[in-house]
């Protein structure tokens, strides 16, 4: 095949699954075996092998969310062997290839943990907790049409870099898995600084952060303690530098804002 | 049926003007008293639900994913078009619509097309508005690039991820007008039927797919925005949840299909590597700005390559052929996609194809990094070159990727009229989901423009027309048309259940997908589609009869899901085959090999095929009917392409 | 609840008092470590207790002395409502759970050593703070508390040593963390400046830790029980002692 390293063998692995048949049932680990897995497989066709063969076997397949399968919609959340997304750095689980697992592995893989992150089935968990939190002011009041022209305001181009990396955030919660606290600062953060970092957040820039904060200790988060594993398992590379931003945002919003309650 | 586009009217550049005063308008108060129905959340339907919530209207928008900012409209890599002429290069909203009905082989409805280069110039001010970063030059002024298909540089881009940042702007505006409580938003919920009441839309059956209930809501209007149908091929660059259902339902009920067999191979997509592939990985067409395409001059050659007995990058360069920019002076390698993927395929038909399969073409960097550095290109294509490795693991910046054609999109889809209404009154449909914009192939960076011109500029302004004729009277679900749907969709899911088959849903997917994609993808004839239509016949029966799905249906099942949504790939898959049989001719993304020129270009046939086919269904296991839509070109010349 | 116990009450709030009250007990640090250093003047405890009576008797002090109380108390306080709120963020833990791999022990660990160190403290306070303030303590020849001997006699016994020097390590992680995490906190994260406060919060962790650890394991391996210099001590502290003397 091509791509295939002509030396790669297939592997044989052992798979410990978490499995839960829906929100209120208590779930268990269940171990499974896969035979013949190439390296060139993705994390996710692995496990298409794995319930292709349940399936056929007249057993219930893993649920788990994926959708793109590029990295980018932010589907994906497997919680593979202690770690967001598994041992590659910088990588979404449908982007996590088995050329990073040997022959024999055991692979443990769980659902995010977090209460404000509840399982719907298997590995499949609701974050709608995220939705919530944008919808309590991560956006801009613009209503369409009537918008100034696209270069009436000029933005340094190291500005609009730097609020597109924060932009780029996916949402798929590997950094409230990762953490110790289950804090959700680092996906808050992500959103807040790029709209204080933008002419076009300003207006809003203290009810913003004042709203989403409120709305992100009502869902439940943790509260961020510096630790860094966030930034570090996060697939898109969102610095640790943005939670700073949140905190002087909200420090100086609760200082200055003319809101009193 | 004579299908009336109600294009108006009058001069190219007044139409849009001219139709928007004459629709009819709600008054403000009376907007609330309407309730619109949003299926589907990605560009165009965020968009539009955002749009039609803050003129007024209640919205309830649908989704099967987990939230709205997860559609695939977040995958595209590249950029969205707009007429700006920000770059004084002599582009104008005419020649973005020039190009755009060349780039679609005359295969598109004008006035439609002359509106959408019209609003692009309103989508980049709008998304500016909404704090999408886009790139930007020194000065701080945005920054543009060029794309296929085009020789000015019109093309806004946020590095690799123009899709996701204008995904999440439509999101933001989304989640405000869910937070005034104007949007009722509905996640994991899939459309499972359309319930039409005397002739009109006036609702949706849904199944939650978390729970398994199937519901049922009402509205005085329904918008589908539930994008392509590429999954059809089972291999795309499609998310694997994209499917038709939504289309197909609408189409069983009513709404013609237009034009299923204008489907987009993308040309630099990363090549199968296996059997157990379950997706392909689309590498952005902006990266034939920089990156060259070629093979191994000779079939000799290209055999060593193969075996691994020589690398690409110790070929000497009079042995290699850069077939596109020896054949393509003028556009090189930036003809438009369906050119670049046929003569891809050409090449490794003729043997010179490279990787261990022989169905890959280099698409090689070492020019423009010998020319300005390693670094220069990761700026521009960083995150590109890093998934290409974390995929294949070899190293873009030492070794020339390895590209291969692949489904990537659909131009045909729901017939529309000029409002994007389809043939059922109160019924639109938006964005991928609809015909309307690309004709027989899009341009690189219009998928974008066209889902958010449609959704937040567009369909605003249209709809009005529809609901100002509806009286403002709540509607409710007690009209037995819904329970009829209702049952209807628990029955399927009772029936898939119940087959208790030995073949996976996947089985019959890939099967599907490798029929249509050897019989009616890069390039068909009429022996090859009829024999693919037999088997597709003989499939669809099989699967009805064999198919297993476990668990229940009260439950979170996506085997279930996967089942119901391949069911409608089987019968569409067939729609695609017909309609590529009738159109004999070869034009945009549908090559048919009889009607090719002595050069192997594709041979148009306007005289006999400048219309839409529009596909009325007929019932369960009838031959399906075909509406012409006839194109009038009152502002280009037909000309037959040439990006010589 | 208004918009002053609403701010303090959220979770960056919280974060705020724990860094400020935690910059604020690492000034204290600074001036106690100075101060202490008097310890190592051989005059038999004169300067030590000299600026001992001054820390127990000057008014200002005496009312900086509330702030400390309050310091400690809030960044107790504070760390316990944060560690509450953050283990009910996660009541289902993980099998397997690789932290190690994507951050650092003391990070995830400033509860521990928090502790570590407020069992110090008390034991710390009873034995010279609450002596000195409401025992009584022999005189030296300047009429002030004669501290000096207490504390060199406290650092002969084995147990109070090793307990102190522990405590100076969990205080030296509890350093390594939480002196760049106080920043981060305020929302002092600039890519010009961080490295500059990463490093020296690195650096206060140790000179902190190891100022204060030295003391009672100089007492304890290097003097008699008068505090003087015993002739086994090595030869550097035999110069040390008579340079500064």
């Amino acid at each position: 095949m091509a791509g295939s390293n002509p030396n790669a063998k297939p592997m044989n692995l052992t798979l410990k699954v978490w499995r839960q048949p829906n929100r209120q049932t208590e779930g268990q680990i269940v171990d499974y075996k896969v035979n013949d897995i190439s390296p060139d497989m993705s994390f996710l066709e692995m496990l298409d092998v794995l319930n292709e063969d349940l399936l056929r076997k007249g057993q219930d397949p893993v649920a788990f969310d994926h959708d793109c399968r590029e990295g980018i919609c932010g589907s994906c959340d497997l919680f593979i062997n202690g770690r967001s997304h598994g041992p590659e750095k910088g990588t979404t689980t449908c982007q996590l290839h088995m050329r990073k697992f040997s022959d024999g592995d055991t692979i443990t893989i769980e659902p995010w943990r977090a209460n404000a992150f509840p399982v719907n089935k298997d590995l499949s968990v609701d974050r709608s907790a995220f939705d919530r939190i944008i919808q309590a002011g991560g956006y801009v009041s613009v209503n369409t049409g009537g918008t100034p022209d696209g270069n009436e305001i000029p933005i340094p181009k190291e500005i609009s870099d730097r609020a597109f990396e924060a932009a780029t955030c996916i949402g798929c919660g590997a950094c409230v898995a990762a953490c110790k606290n289950a804090s959700a600062m680092l996906f808050v953060s992500a959103k807040v600084s790029q709209l204080a970092l933008l002419p076009q957040g300003q207006v809003e820039r203290e009810t913003r952060v004042e709203n989403m904060v409120a709305q992100m200790d009502i869902e439940g988060f943790g509260a961020c303690t510096n630790i860094g594993s966030c930034a570090a398992e996060c697939p898109v590379g969102i610095s640790l530098e943005n939670i700073a931003i949140l905190n002087r945002e909200f420090l100086t919003a609760k200082a200055t804002s003319n809101h009193l309650a | 049926m004579v299908l009336n586009s109600k294009a108006p009217e009058g001069p190219l550049a007044e139409k849009w003007d001219k139709h928007k005063f004459n629709v009819k308008l709600v008054n403000p108060a009376n907007k609330r008293k309407y309730d619109v129905i949003v299926v589907g959340t990605g560009l165009a339907g965020a968009a539009a639900a955002a749009s039609l919530a803050e003129l007024g209207y209640n919205v309830k928008a649908f989704t099967y994913h987990d939230s709205p900012r997860r559609a695939h409209s977040i995958a595209a890599q590249g950029g969205i078009n707009a007429a700006k002429n920000y770059q004084n290069d002599g582009d104008s909203v005419f020649r973005l619509f020039y190009d755009t009905i060349k780039g679609g082989d005359y295969r598109a409805r004008e006035a439609n097309v002359y509106r959408l280069a019209q609003v692009s110039v309103s989508i980049i001010d709008q998304c500016v508005a909404q704090g999408v970063p886009f790139a930007r030059e020194y000065g701080g002024l945005l920054a543009n690039r060029s794309f296929g298909g085009a020789q000015v540089s019109r093309t806004f881009y946020a590095r690799g991820q123009t899709g996701q940042q204008l995904l999440l702007g439509a999101y933001s505006a989304l989640s405000r007008q869910i937070a005034y409580g104007k949007v009722k938003m509905y996640t994991r919920s899939e459309l499972l039927d359309v319930v039409v009441v005397d002739g009109q839309a006036r609702g949706i059956v849904t199944r939650n797919l978390i729970t398994g209930e199937v519901q049922t809501h009402a509205g005085h209007a329904v918008v589908l925005a539930t994008g392509g149908y590429g999954n059809v091929f089972y291999l795309s660059t499609n998310a694997m949840y994209c499917n038709a259902s939504a289309a197909w339902r609408a189409h069983k009920k009513g709404a013609y299909f237009a034009n299923p067999c204008f489907t987009q191979i993308h040309p630099t997509c990363i090549p199968v590597s296996g059997e157990y592939q379950s997706k392909l990985t689309l590498m952005s067409e902006s990266l034939r700005n920089d990156g060259r395409v070629w093979v191994p001059k000779t079939k000799e050659i290209a055999e060593r390559v193969r075996s691994g007995e020589l690398k690409p990058q110790d070929i000497q360069e009079d042995d290699r052929d850069y077939f596109l920019e020896r054949k393509y002076p003028a556009f090189g390698n930036l003809v438009p996609r369906d050119v670049a993927s046929r003569n891809a395929k050409q090449m490794c038909d003729e043997g010179k194809g490279v990787g261990s399969t022989g169905l890959a073409v280099y698409l090689d960097f070492a020019d423009v990094i010998k020319r300005t550095s390693a670094e220069a290109v990761s700026q521009k294509y960083g995150n590109l070159f890093e998934m290409y490795q974390k995929i294949t693991d070899e190293n873009p910046y030492e070794r020339p990727m390895r590209i291969y054609p692949a489904v990537h999109y659909t131009m045909g889809g729901l017939w529309v009229d000029y409002n994007l209404q389809t043939t059922i009154p109160g019924l639109y449909a938006t964005g991928e989901c609809n015909f309307s914009d690309h004709g027989a192939n899009r341009l690189g960076a219009s998928a974008l423009m066209q889902g958010l011109a449609d959704g937040y500029f567009v369909i605003p302004a249209t709809i009005g027309d529809q609901l100002a004729a509806t009286p403002p009277k709540p509607v409710t679900t007690d009209h037995p048309a819904f329970a009829e749907a209702k049952a209807g969709v628990q029955a399927r899911v009772e029936q898939l259940l119940s087959i208790k088959g030995n073949r996976t849903p996947d089985e019959f997917h890939k099967k599907l997908g490798n029929l249509m994609w050897e019989y009616c993808g890069m390039a068909r004839n009429a022996e090859g589609l009829r024999y693919a239509k037999a088997e597709i016949a003989k499939l669809r029966k099989e699967f009805w009869q064999d198919v297993k799905v476990v668990g229940s249906g009260e439950e979170m099942n996506q085997a279930l899901e996967k089942a119901g949504r391949v069911a409608d790939f089987l019968e569409l898959g067939e729609l695609m085959v017909d309609d590529a049989l009738d159109r004999n001719e070869s034009c945009g993304g549908h090559f048919r090999e009889e009607y090719a020129t002595e050069e192997g270009e594709a041979l148009r046939r306007d005289d006999e095929y400048a219309y839409v086919a529009a596909w009325e269904y007929m019932g369960d296991n009838q031959p399906e009917r075909l509406n012409k839509e006839e194109l009038v070109f009152e502002n280009v010349k037909l000309t037959q392409r040439s990006y010589k | 609840m208004n918009w002053f116990t609403k701010t303090f009450t959220s979770s960056i709030g919280r974060k705020i008092i724990m860094s400020l009250t935690g910059l604020f007990l690492c000034t204290f640090l600074v001036v106690h470590l100075v101060g202490n250093l008097q310890l190592f003047k051989h005059d038999d405890g004169v300067a030590f207790n000299t600026y001992s009576h001054f820390m127990g008797t000057n008014p200002v002090i005496r009312t900086i002395e509330w702030g400390l109380v309050l310091g400690f108390g809030f960044h107790i306080y504070e760390a316990l409502m944060l560690t509450r709120r953050n283990k009910g963020a996660r009541s289902h833990g993980y099998t397997q759970w690789e932290a190690k791999q994507n951050s650092e022990w003391t990070s995830r660990n400033m509860g521990i050593l928090g502790s570590i160190i407020l069992v110090f403290l008390i034991v710390h306070l009873y034995n010279f703070f609450w002596r000195a303030r409401f025992g009584t303590i022999d005189p030296d020849i300047n009429h002030n508390d004669d501290l000096y001997s207490l504390v060199v006699s406290s650092f002969h016994q084995w147990w109070y040593v090793i307990l102190y020097v522990a405590a100076q390590a969990s205080l030296g992680y509890h350093l390594w963390h939480g002196f760049r995490s106080g920043f981060q906190t305020l929302g002092l994260n600039h890519r010009k400046y961080m490295p500059l406060i990463k490093n020296f919060g690195y650096a206060f962790a140790v000179i902190v830790s190891a100022g204060f650890a030295s003391m009672p394991l100089y007492f304890l391996l290097f003097t008699n029980e008068k505090g003087a210099l015993v002739s086994s001590a090595p030869a550097v502290l035999h110069q040390l002692v008579l340079a500064f003397n």
